[in-house]
């Protein structure tokens, strides 16, 4: 109706200390730190003052006590719920996340990171922040621990006999670990990474773990490293790759991979191969296909046997495999090895609705965290109003009327305030817990991978049968032939014999190729164990935290406006 | 503690409870119809006067049909003839919403439109009204016509067009003369009484914006319950087992916290956000009385001035015993009456405006306790509702052993 529209977002954000610094009966208001957050006004703007609010909810009890107002939020490190981290066997993956979620987890701590490229070392603190839940799970299993922290980016250049100065410069990211893991050989050690290392860390664990759900590693984000504030950019790796790092060390089977460990303890270059990219691949194979054509078609050597066709630079085996795939589809001739167990078939649609489900529950978590969010900010914004009126009352007052009535309206406000800070705590926290539907969406990613794994060795035993089957058939043809001229044909015994080395060799690369895809479907089989076991875990306690929360905070609101009921009863209506 | 708040005058009494000894007048506007069709499409009220002892309202229940207009065209009336006094506010005429006509609209008119009535009908002065009668008592075809003749075309009677024009003329007049407007009154107490309800118009319509945004917000976080309750009853499907359940429990405990949600979005729109709208409309409405008390104010002076203008003419004309004396007497008499007639209605209109400001302060603190009480006691409500839905969830939640 009038005009305080312009300055509406302004007047919410400007006020926030208003708000901070009234006189509550409570004790004094949580320090709403970071600056750098004042006017938003969107799904971010709660979500940059929740994190710094230690909550005193212990994993399963409500606490009714008021959180400390008094300590640097920061610096007590309060689990307020769930370690997803803890090394034993939480099985949290996650991929790219996207905008909103990641802004929720991640932008507290732009405040105290931002601007800092070559700077001060971020402070652990901050790392603890992000996403230090404690598993209410029992650390029953071992009492092995690895914690790992990604801190201090900096700027390097690149070493080039470029005479350019000013040649290529890239980020490092120095990796901390404290372990009490013995294989490791040392209890805290630091390490400094650039992003090409991580990817070429998760190159060479999903060649060497393939049937298991690896957690995917963080994007290349190739056009927002361009597009984005270098400082902001550098903020949001660093945090992925600490989580991307967190999740590999609690996968019980990847924490004690040589790959993890080389990559966490050996000092300066990281000393596992690059992968070589698509195009210089095609040309190696490009390269070699006339060899393979004409005649010296070597079959498939043991250790590319064990990979996929596709990643690899041989391109005749690449053809083979995908005409072989071909004919499974189409039918004809059933292949000799079938993915027959049915059981997989099952758990694989299982996923497959899981997934959905989990997508869906996601976004629907998300819109209920941004309304529970800006129920929050409206309470707020009217409990200013209404202070700003109070104040205005009591100054122009001519009448006792007006006095009582400002004091009606400053208990109704302060009431609104208090509600509203209560949504936002209650909102910092259904964050978190609801963030589980999240991580599990990326875990069904490295599913896929594994299952994928699994098809893709498949194919290669199918493949290999199909030509093993051939070959076998042009020896007996040759034998035919070559027994039908007396005394032996030179030329063809000669040929036969060259056949039957390439059939051995094929058999023997058929015999390892069926090896490969037995252990991965039995990587397979136990990772959806382990995957079934802790996520039921994990969901139940998500819905456990959820709940008391819940709980806790609308009882908290119901006593302020109870109250405030009670103070104004006298108005009731005689009718009601 | 406002039981001792009641005035003297009694009408900061809550329009529903008037005391036995004074003359009371109980109206309820009931039973909103819609009549007619497409771009004529309009509401009907049933206005049921009920216990009364005035004399002039004779029968035990009278009921009439009015619309919107009707109601209009009574306050205009009660304007016209009670300047001084704050007349009660009536809904806005929203040409948008009338052609949807959601049943909350016309809820939330009815409301008010009943809040209308009653509180002219409980005003010491107003009650008294003629105007209120025929509203009260007139059949529907001598309401009809009533209305089309206060409401015609140009929505202006040809006095006030005459009054528009002479207030132009006297402008230019003012301007060509190089004569200086007739200042407002300067009444430092006034002064501070308008600048007051200015101000208190900026302060109290954001704080109705708040209000209605609340709402919104209530109603959003409903749906979002509810979209979320499918969506775990789905995850739960898909589950199975006892976390399944676990999930499936939740949704259906999210359904039905939407339920609650729009529920009380429904009451904090009707007994929240409402009486806020009220009370900026109220603070609308003193602002017209002000304008009014201005104008009367400006006529008083420019008629103080004309007759002193006059007098000096009689003066000159007796001295030169000019023939036209008698004239410009008879003229000067005439002048001197309006003169004093337009000192009395200025005065009257002060007067009563002193009056009132006391009476509107105290009703609006009745008014806006009574809201922040419903206001509170809904959003206990709500928060305990919440809180033994999930309460209940606990136990079996707790019965799910993890190891499974």
């Amino acid at each position: 109706m009038m005009g305080s529209e312009n300055h509406q977002d302004h007047q919410y954000g400007g006020s926030k200390e208003e708000m901070e610094s009234l006189v509550l009966d409570d004790p004094p208001p949580l320090n709403n730190g970071g600056a750098s957050k004042s006017s938003y006004s969107n799904y971010r703007s709660a979500m940059s003052s929740l994190s710094n609010t230690p909550h005193p909810l212990s994993s399963i009890i409500v606490s009714t006590t008021p959180a400390p107002a008094d300590s640097d939020p920061l610096l007590t490190a309060p689990p307020p719920f769930r370690d997803l981290r803890n090394p034993n066997g939480a099985d949290s993956s996650a991929y790219v996340d996207p905008p909103s979620y990641g802004d929720v987890v991640f932008s507290p701590l732009d405040g105290e990171t931002i601007g800092e490229i070559n700077g001060v070392e971020s402070p652990s603190k901050s790392s603890d922040h992000s996403s230090s839940y404690s598993l209410s799970r029992s650390s029953s299993s071992s009492s092995d621990y690895i914690k790992i922290t990604v801190s201090n980016p900096q700027k390097e250049q690149e070493s080039t006999n470029s005479v350019i100065p000013g040649g290529n410069t890239y980020v490092t990211y120095l990796i901390t670990t404290r372990t009490n893991i013995p294989e490791f050989g040392g209890s805290e050690f630091g390490v400094r990474r650039r992003f090409r290392d991580i990817v070429t860390l998760s190159d060479r664990l999903a060649e060497a773990y393939r049937g298991f759900f690896i957690p995917p590693r963080p994007d290349k984000n190739v056009v927002e490293s361009q597009v984005m504030q270098k400082q902001e950019f550098v903020e949001q790796r660093r945090v992925a790759l600490e989580k991307y790092l967190r999740r590999l060390a609690a996968h019980p089977v990847i924490k004690k991979s040589d790959e993890l460990k080389v990559f966490l303890q050996v000092q300066g270059r990281f000393p596992l191969p690059m992968t070589t990219d698509v195009a210089s691949r095609m040309l190696d194979g490009a390269a070699k296909l006339p060899k393979q054509l004409f005649g010296e078609s070597s079959p498939v050597a043991p250790h590319e046997v064990v990979q996929p066709a596709k990643g690899g630079r041989d391109l005749l085996r690449l053809f083979k495999e995908l005409k072989q795939s071909v004919a499974n589809d189409w039918g004809g001739s059933k292949p000799l090895v079938g993915e027959e167990d049915k059981e997989f078939m099952e758990k694989k649609d299982h996923m497959q609705e899981l997934e959905q489900q989990l997508s869906n529950a996601s976004q629907h978590a998300e819109s209920l965290v941004k309304a529970q969010q800006d129920m929050g900010e409206t309470m707020g914004e009217l409990g200013l109003a209404f202070i700003k009126l109070t104040k205005f009352e009591n100054e122009e007052a001519l009448f006792n009327s007006q006095r009582i009535r400002a004091a009606d309206m400053k208990n109704v406000a302060t009431a609104a305030v208090k509600a509203s800070r209560y949504y936002r705590e209650l909102n910092s926290q259904t964050v978190k817990h609801l963030d589980t539907f999240h991580e599990y969406l990326g875990l069904m990613l490295s599913v896929k991978g594994a299952f994928s794994d699994r098809s893709s060795a498949l194919l290669t035993v199918q493949t290999l049968l199909s030509e093993l089957g051939s070959l076998q058939s042009r020896a007996e043809k040759l034998e035919v032939a070559s027994n039908k001229i007396f005394g032996g044909d030179k030329s063809r015994t000669r040929k036969l014999e060259e056949l039957n080395e390439t059939i051995r060799a094929t058999e023997d690369a058929k015999n390892i190729a069926i090896r490969e895809y037995e252990r991965i479907k039995e990587n397979n089989r136990s990772e959806l164990e382990r995957l079934d076991s802790e996520r039921h875990a994990d969901f139940l306690n998500m819905l456990k935290g959820f709940v008391h929360n819940q709980v806790g905070y609308a009882e908290k609101i119901a006593n302020v406006w109870s109250m405030v009921a009670e103070e104004t009863s006298s108005y009731a209506r005689e009718s009601s | 503690m406002l039981a001792t708040q009641r005035s003297i005058s009694g009408s900061s009494q809550s329009p529903r409870s008037p005391a036995a000894s004074q003359p009371f007048l109980s109206v309820s506007v009931t039973d909103p119809v819609k009549l007619g069709n497409g771009v004529q499409a309009y509401i009907s009220y049933r206005v049921i006067t009920k216990q009364t002892n005035f004399p002039e309202y004779q029968g035990p229940e009278k009921i009439v049909i009015r619309r919107y207009s009707d109601f209009v065209w009574l306050r205009d009336r009660l304007f016209e003839k009670y300047k001084g006094i704050f007349i009660p506010p009536i809904p806005e005429k929203s040409a948008v919403e009338k052609f949807r006509f959601s049943a909350e609209f016309i809820e939330m008119r009815r409301q008010a439109l009943d809040v209308f009535v009653n509180r002219i009908a409980s005003h010491h002065e107003l009650q008294q009204s003629e105007d209120l009668r025929t509203f009260l008592q007139a059949d529907e075809e001598t309401m009809e016509r009533l209305r089309f003749h206060e409401t015609g075309i140009f929505k202006k009677k040809p006095s006030d067009l005459m009054q528009i024009f002479k207030d132009v003329q006297s402008k230019v007049s003012d301007v060509v003369l190089g004569k200086e407007k007739p200042v407002e009154e300067s009444n430092p107490e006034y002064e501070k009484l308008k600048h007051y309800i200015f101000e208190l118009e900026n302060h109290l319509a954001e704080a109705q914006k708040h209000a209605y945004r609340l709402v919104k917000r209530h109603r959003e976080l409903g749906q979002s319950l509810s979209d979320f309750g499918k969506a775990a009853k789905l995850l739960g499907a898909c589950e199975g087992n006892a976390l399944g359940k676990a999930f499936s429990e939740l949704g259906a405990k999210s359904e039905a916290l939407s339920f609650k949600l729009q529920k009380e979005a429904h009451q904090l729109l009707m007994n929240f956000e409402e009486p806020l709208k009220d009370y900026v409309r109220a603070v609308q409405s003193i602002k017209a009385t002000i304008a009014e008390r201005a104008n009367a104010f400006r006529q008083q002076c420019e008629l103080a001035e004309t007759m002193k203008l006059k007098e000096i003419n009689l003066d000159k004309l007796m001295l030169t015993r000019s023939d036209k004396v008698g004239e410009a007497e008879l003229e000067y008499k005439e002048l001197k009456a309006d003169s004093e007639e337009a000192t009395r209605r200025f005065e009257t209109i002060v007067r009563l405006m002193n009056e009132e400001i006391v009476r509107f302060q105290e009703q609006k603190t009745i008014d806006m306790g009574v809201a922040f009480h419903e206001f509170a006691k809904g959003q206990a409500r709500l928060a305990n509702s919440i809180a033994d839905a999930w309460r209940s969830l606990l136990p079996k939640l707790e019965s799910c052993s993890p190891a499974q």
